[in-house]
């Protein structure tokens, strides 16, 4: 806390009241529910709710042995560098070409954003619909061209098929921050550079894209949660994590074994596992946040 | 524009005219199965241009939904409504008053309490899903519109950016108020609320849009088909496989599914872009 207040009020009790309503949410759904999962991650019990066990790291051991848990954390960096990957280059692609438009680029911008407010398990819907081998339109064409396509069967289809969902989604979050960081560019260092001789091509390259680096490391940090968390839904509606574990990423395993396959012990080890995951992402956003004050 | 380039000039809306249709693509394919008979979306390829049966497929997905489950979508949007509406309006009203004390008041444990709040944005729903259903469940709050929001309305977010913009208020305003007589909640009411307008209609269309869209908490607290929200409608609806599923009234539920948020990021375009870079800070 850097600055402080120098008026203040006082009263022995109205602090304690104004915080209240926020403790009481954030202690019986966060405090309560995390450490229950670290508390249940050290036991086993069985699907009935019945006995249980004190197993201490055991199943964080067996996690670790367990070749569908590994093969679930091959599946989440594949699937979220190539979300980030491929939603940061094409939004950024966009983003600079529409920072170019003199006219009709406010028209652009709405055009391009919308899809923000597109919920995931929709956007998972509406692709798998384009997809689906028995009735999807681009998958018609697809097969047409001589293409074998059936994501329900081919495991690398149905990945590229989450892909392009979750891209789609947040393709409009990047583009609002890209343009924002090229708008913030100072126009007159670019024309300077032009005076010089340098090219679209290369002003981009030693004068824009340098200074959008931090735009694109915080957004590199929020596609990678993105990624790991919020395609939940996408995966979910789109292909349930299939076929076998294609598209089965950690959040949706933690859910799969969680409610359907009732392993409570192992699915809170994996919970506890994610909050690591987690924690370090969000230090690593603030350390970014700290240098960019400095600045 | 720094140079006259027709050539990168046309390039430029080629790419950026790429992108629309892109983006577009989908939600047109949707909207034309949503204007189709059921049989007719299952020929393949499905017709690309708009078919006749656009009001008798909205008229009948709002009244009773999909097939036989009865519940219409139009109950369906309600819920949506009411959960948006409540973890909007809930968030932002528990974080203002928090972010009041802890900015205008020193009192004992403000550290602890800023703290307790401040880890909890490292904590997304996904990863103590289960621990929290169960919490959820013993309270009796499975199927009600309180389990369907209030688990959702703590969060740092909206906690730090009233914070953040607290600190920014002049301090001769509560030193007049003080000198006035005013105690802290009139200030309260008479300056901090107003000055924070802008803040709260920002914050108010990003967590619209996050209340309306929620998936998997939803999916899990509600088991009866009059709970249901407008995006676990579809869900419930797809999930009998694809011969049983009436296509067009799925993909009429997704677009009236989809156009509340939408007409919110358009129609309050400025809004939206100032909370979320706000929220992001």
């Amino acid at each position: 806390m850097a600055m402080e207040k120098r008026a203040r009020f006082r009263s022995w009790w109205l602090p304690y009241a104004l915080v209240l309503p926020q403790l009481v949410v954030t202690v019986v759904f966060f405090f309560l529910p995390a450490g229950q999962a670290l508390y249940q991650s050290v036991f086993i019990q069985d699907a009935f709710g019945g006995s249980l066990q004190f197993v201490g790291l055991d199943n964080f051991r067996e996690l670790f042995h367990d070749e569908l848990y590994l093969a679930s954390f091959q599946v989440t960096a594949l699937f979220s560098v190539l979300v980030a990957g491929l939603g940061l280059s094409i939004s950024l692609v966009l983003a600079v070409f529409a920072d170019r438009v003199v006219r009709g680029a406010a028209a652009y911008k709405t055009l391009l954003i919308w899809p923000y407010a597109v919920a995931p398990a929709i956007a998972g819907v509406l692709w798998m619909f384009l997809f689906n081998p028995s009735l999807g339109v681009v998958a018609f064409w697809l097969n047409r061209a001589g293409f074998d396509w059936n994501y329900l069967l081919n495991g690398g289809q149905a990945v590229t098929l989450v892909v392009v969902a979750a891209v789609w989604k947040q393709v409009s979050y990047n583009f609002l921050f890209f343009l924002a960081g090229l708008q913030s560019i100072p126009k007159s260092l670019l024309e300077a550079a032009a005076i010089d001789g340098a090219g679209p091509v290369r002003r981009f390259a030693t004068i824009v894209f340098p200074l959008l680096s931090p735009t694109t490391f915080f957004l590199l940090v929020v596609n990678v949660v993105y990624a790991f968390f919020d395609t939940f839904a996408i995966i979910d509606a789109a292909t349930s994590g299939g076929p076998g574990q294609a598209t089965e990423i950690l959040v949706y395993k933690v859910y799969k074994d969680g409610f359907k396959g009732l392993d409570l012990g192992g699915s809170a080890a994996q919970s506890v596992i994610l909050m690591v995951i987690v924690i370090t992402l969000t230090v690593v956003q603030f350390r970014y946040v700290e240098r960019k004050v400095q600045y | 524009m720094i140079e006259h380039r027709p050539l990168l000039t046309f390039f430029t809306h080629l790419i950026l005219g790429i992108g629309v249709i892109v983006v577009a693509l989908p939600v047109y394919v949707t909207f034309v199965a949503s204007t189709h008979t059921a049989p007719e979306v299952l020929q393949a390829p499905m017709s690309m241009l708009p078919g006749s049966h656009f009001v008798d497929n909205y008229a009948a997905v709002l009244t009773h939904g999909a097939g036989e489950s009865g519940a219409g979508v139009g109950r369906m949007m309600v819920n949506s409504l009411i959960s948006a509406l409540v973890i909007a309006v809930g968030k932002i009203v528990i974080s203002m008053l928090s972010a009041f004390a802890i900015v205008y008041f020193r009192f004992r444990f403000r550290g602890l309490v800023f703290w307790m709040i401040f880890v909890t944005l490292m904590l997304p729903v996904e990863v103590r899903i289960l621990p929290t259903y169960k919490v959820v469940s013993d309270l009796g709050m499975l199927d009600t519109y309180a389990g369907l929001t209030v688990p959702l309305i703590a969060s740092a977010t909206a906690t730090f950016l009233f914070r953040q913009f607290f600190l920014t208020i002049p301090e001769e305003l509560a030193e007049a108020a003080r000198i006035d007589g005013a105690g802290p909640m009139r200030f309260f009411w008479d300056v901090v609320v107003p000055l924070s307008r802008p803040n709260v209609a920002a914050l108010f269309v990003i967590l619209f849009i996050y209340g309306w869209n929620q998936y998997l908490w939803p999916l899990l607290v509600t088991t009866q088909e009059d709970m249901y929200t407008a995006v676990i409608g579809i869900k419930r609806m797809i999930s009998g496989g694809d011969a049983a599923t009436d296509w067009n009234l799925v993909m009429a539920t997704a677009m009236l599914a989809m156009l509340p948020p939408a007409l919110v990021v358009i129609l309050m375009q400025k809004w939206f872009v100032k909370g979320l870079v706000d929220s992001e800070k």
